[in-house]
């Protein structure tokens, strides 16, 4: 690799200060910290050695937890297209399918979100930070394939600004970033993520009897109108789509990454056994959901009340988010305690918002930006909880 | 009370180099220095001597101006050679060529059973001119003691869970009564217990088992279970306003031998450690020895010399001074190199806390000794919250939100969060493996100091 390296340090005098281009400094060193490991030694006091995990390493963890979400999320867009389009097809074809609509997504979103960020870091002279990493990939994950690729981009140069580098950039910001892209659309350009724009079509037509529903939608109109959410969705145009195993795996219509709840299981393994992800938000998530939809089980009212609790484990996007979003160390709660309690509340929050709401179906996504809104009201008290403990301590 | 204490967090870094129990013979080292940088807090040091001035062991070279009769004093006999000194004039050392036979001022001597009757105040004066109060250091702030204070407790920690750290037990073999005598000095400043805190998990040394006029507590743990800061936590609390006061074993020693022959005698065994030492034991040096003759002993010639260990210590270079308080050397390669792809490369020899990707650490079994260089791995980004502060504190204290307060200044907060508990070495592992690669304990430093002076 020494040729690489001669390359770079032929390059440095241009961007060093007094070179041609010293702004782009950042772009420079943000560059060659990808190809190399940076030559930093520790200062002269303090600690000697350090860890030799940094924040690369750790946001690419979680980038390779969601690689099972991001395969099967692939898979299933080509095979909801072939089966909505009735046409036998190979699990190549499908696979072929689901490259050709979510790699453009991928690169909108890579592409477009890290010029944004060097914009900012040559504006701001700073370095180049790794947050984006896991924003670029969360994106596309929680995007249909359907969306234009122009929204895509305008969602994610919102998502950096408002949603992180008005804060301060990685580690600064208050809410999720790439769930503030999604919300930013949610808003502005509601027809396109929301109702039946689950299914890629092509040019193809759909088979008779299509619908798009999802099962959210089907609770929605079952709490709407009074009819039976579970004999709506058993009587689905593809029979079987809607059942509860079927769901867990994931073959069903709905974002690109978010359907299988199995992949994200698979995801929550990785990012627990690297101790990247807090356990304690994800179980207190499914334990918050599980408690809130046992409640409106207990209750009874409407069929969507009456859905078994641990539906709502593997319908819409409850799984990715209490895996990938909710986890976000920055956006979550920081302490132990608060953890919990954050977690928790998502998990009820989310059934609330799917069960008594009946503008959005899906509840996962507004729950969590409510909570990462409460997170450091939660901390706050579970710090001043131990001040408490401390002052009892004192003798003056 | 007695207490057994049994932690749970902390991380032990197991590295090459540690140190076998024998004595290895090094050339006595020429000069010595005494650097005023190593006493935290003591900003105004007034010289008492000057270039060409003829020093003994014990006799004073500076003393802090608002503090007049504690004397720092001189760890050897010999000629002051130089005064270094840096921007504004600051001393940085006051260094020494050393006599071939040592020669020490003497203070008054006591029998061992005259020990019991001397008074708080001889015992004071004795102490305060002679150089031994140094080794007393006082919590909060983890400065020299203040003389006026009486402390509500003493704490001894007998052994040091720090990487390659010293054994306490073998340094003071022979050194029973003067390690007694110690005690029994310190014992006249506090109303309170002397704790003696052991390692429950290493066979016990009869030596710090037999001690009389002593709380023994047996701790058990990783690193930080050693240090005395977590296991004045956990045993008697510091709250605003207490003052504890904390002295390393061989300081007790030191203490005790003033006494006890009525010299300020700071010869002790030193560990020599790190991957880089050739030949790895203890060998004697008086405080503040020139690493020069040392550091011919080590492989390589791109290394760190570090007074103290790979956590806390400090880089003196090769020709450097080792710190007042520092009974360990450590010679690690520096890392000054790029590594391609070395961010995301999959190694079993790189030593990690996390186990993100790649970090395939843990395949090695849990008696792997790592090699480690001072390479960051890394660059220092803003704080991004990973949980693992927390893992590695077996403290009730919030690390993150104590590192925020500090960096925003908010005094009551600091003051709440715990700040009065902790000094450098208590939050050195959270700085190790921190993934945002932050000076922390510089930071609490900075912390200290605000506290101190507000």
């Amino acid at each position: 690799m020494k040729f690489l390296q001669k390359k770079f340090d032929d390059l440095k005098p241009l961007f060093e200060k007094g070179g041609k281009y010293e702004k782009f400094y950042p772009l420079y060193e943000g560059h060659r910290t990808i190809f190399f490991a940076p030559d930093i030694i520790t200062g002269k006091k303090g600690a000697q050695i350090k860890d030799a995990t940094d924040l690369k390493r750790l946001m690419m963890t979680v980038i390779i937890a969601m690689i099972p979400c991001l395969i099967f999320g692939m898979w299933n867009v080509g095979h909801q297209h072939f089966i909505a389009t009735g046409i036998e097809a190979s699990i190549l074809d499908k696979f072929w399918i689901g490259i050709l609509k979510v790699v453009p997504i991928i690169a909108v979103s890579y592409g477009v979100g890290l010029m944004t960020e060097f914009t900012f870091c040559v504006i701001y002279q700073k370095p180049v930070e790794e947050g984006y990493l896991v924003t670029g990939m969360l994106i596309p994950l929680i995007m249909p394939a359907t969306i234009p690729l122009w929204q895509v981009a305008l969602a994610t140069v919102f998502a950096v600004i408002i949603g992180k580098e008005v804060f301060g950039g990685t580690g600064m910001n208050i809410l999720n970033v790439a769930l503030t892209a999604r919300v930013f659309l949610y808003f502005a350009y509601p027809s396109q993520i929301s109702g039946d724009v689950w299914t890629y079509f092509g040019d193809k037509t759909p088979v008779d009897g299509f619908s798009g529903a999802t099962i959210l939608a089907y609770g929605a109109e079952a709490a709407g109108n009074g009819t039976n959410m579970m004999q709506l969705a058993s009587n689905h145009w593809y029979s079987g789509m809607f059942d509860f195993w079927n769901m867990f795996i994931g073959i069903i219509p709905g974002s690109i990454g978010e359907t299988s709840t199995l992949m994200c299981l698979i995801g929550a393994i990785i990012l627990i056994a690297t101790g990247v992800g807090s356990w304690k938000i994800i179980l207190s998530v499914v334990l918050g959901t599980l408690a809130m939809g046992g409640l409106f089980n207990l209750t009874g009212g409407n069929s969507f009340m009456e859905m078994p609790a641990h539906y709502h484990l593997v319908i819409g996007g409850l799984a990715f988010g209490a895996v990938f979003m909710a986890t976000d160390p920055v956006s979550a709660s920081h302490t132990d305690l608060g953890k919990w309690i954050y977690g928790f509340l998502i998990g009820v929050i989310t059934v609330l918002i799917r069960v008594i709401n009946p503008a959005y179906p899906e509840g996962i996504m507004l729950a969590i930006l409510f909570m990462n809104v409460f997170a450091p009201l939660i901390d706050f008290y579970v710090v001043e909880a131990n001040k408490k403990r401390r002052l009892k301590r004192a003798t003056v | 009370m007695s207490q057994t204490i049994k932690l749970k967090k902390g991380f032990d870094l197991n590295l090459a180099g540690k140190a076998e129990n024998k004595i290895i013979e090094v050339p006595q080292p020429d000069t010595y220095a005494l650097k005023p940088t190593d006493f935290a807090g003591l900003s105004r040091p007034k010289l008492l001597v000057k270039e060409g001035d003829n020093v003994k062991a014990g006799s004073p070279l500076f003393f802090e101006r608002n503090e007049e009769d504690i004397l720092y004093t001189s760890p050897v006999s010999g000629e002051i050679v130089e005064i270094k000194r840096g921007e504004k004039r600051k001393v940085l050392e006051v260094k020494i060529l050393a006599d071939k036979e040592i020669e020490f001022e003497k203070f008054k001597k006591y029998s061992s059973s005259d020990i019991n009757g001397i008074s708080k105040e001889d015992a004071l004066d004795q102490l305060k001119k002679s150089g031994g109060w140094l080794n007393i250091i006082q919590r909060p702030y983890g400065i020299v003691a203040n003389p006026a204070d009486s402390p509500k407790s003493i704490f001894i920690s007998t052994f040091d869970s720090s990487p390659l750290a010293p054994d306490y037990a073998y340094i003071l073999q022979g050194h029973e009564q003067n390690f007694q005598a110690g005690i029994d000095i310190l014992k006249k400043f506090t109303a309170g217990n002397v704790h003696l805190n052991i390692n429950s998990k290493a066979e016990v040394s009869q030596l710090f088992s037999q001690m009389k006029n002593v709380e023994v507590n047996n701790i058990t743990g990783p690193h930080p279970a050693g240090n005395v800061g977590v296991q004045i936590h956990h045993i008697d609390p510091i709250a605003k306003g207490d003052v504890v006061w904390t002295v390393n074993p061989i300081g007790v020693a030191v203490i005790g031998k003033l006494f006890t022959e009525g010299i300020y005698d700071t010869s002790r065994l030193v560990a020599l450690t790190g991957s880089q030492m050739n030949e790895r034991g203890y060998t004697k040096l008086f405080a503040g020895a020139c690493l020069n003759k040392i550091s011919e002993k080590a492989e390589g010639t791109d290394n760190r010399y570090i007074s103290g260990n790979v956590l806390s210590g400090e880089g003196i270079g090769a020709e450097g001074y080792l710190g007042y308080y520092s009974n360990q050397i450590t010679v690690i390669p520096e890392g000054k190199h790029e590594e391609f792809l070395g961010w995301i490369k999959p190694s079993t020899n790189k030593l990690s806390f996390h186990k993100a990707f790649g970090m395939l650490t843990f395949l090695n079994g849990k008696n792997k000794e790592f090699e480690v260089n001072t390479n960051t791995y890394g660059e220092e980004r803003n704080f991004v919250i990973s949980g693992a502060f927390e893992e590695v504190m077996p403290m009730d204290i919030l690390p993150t939100y104590l590192f925020k307060a500090i960096l925003a200044e908010d005094y009551d907060d600091m003051e709440a969060l715990g700040i009065y508990e902790v000094i450098e070495e208590d939050v050195a592992l959270c700085e190790f493996v921190d993934v945002s690669k932050n000076p922390i304990q510089e930071i609490l430093r900075e912390g200290i100091e605000l506290i101190k002076e507000g």
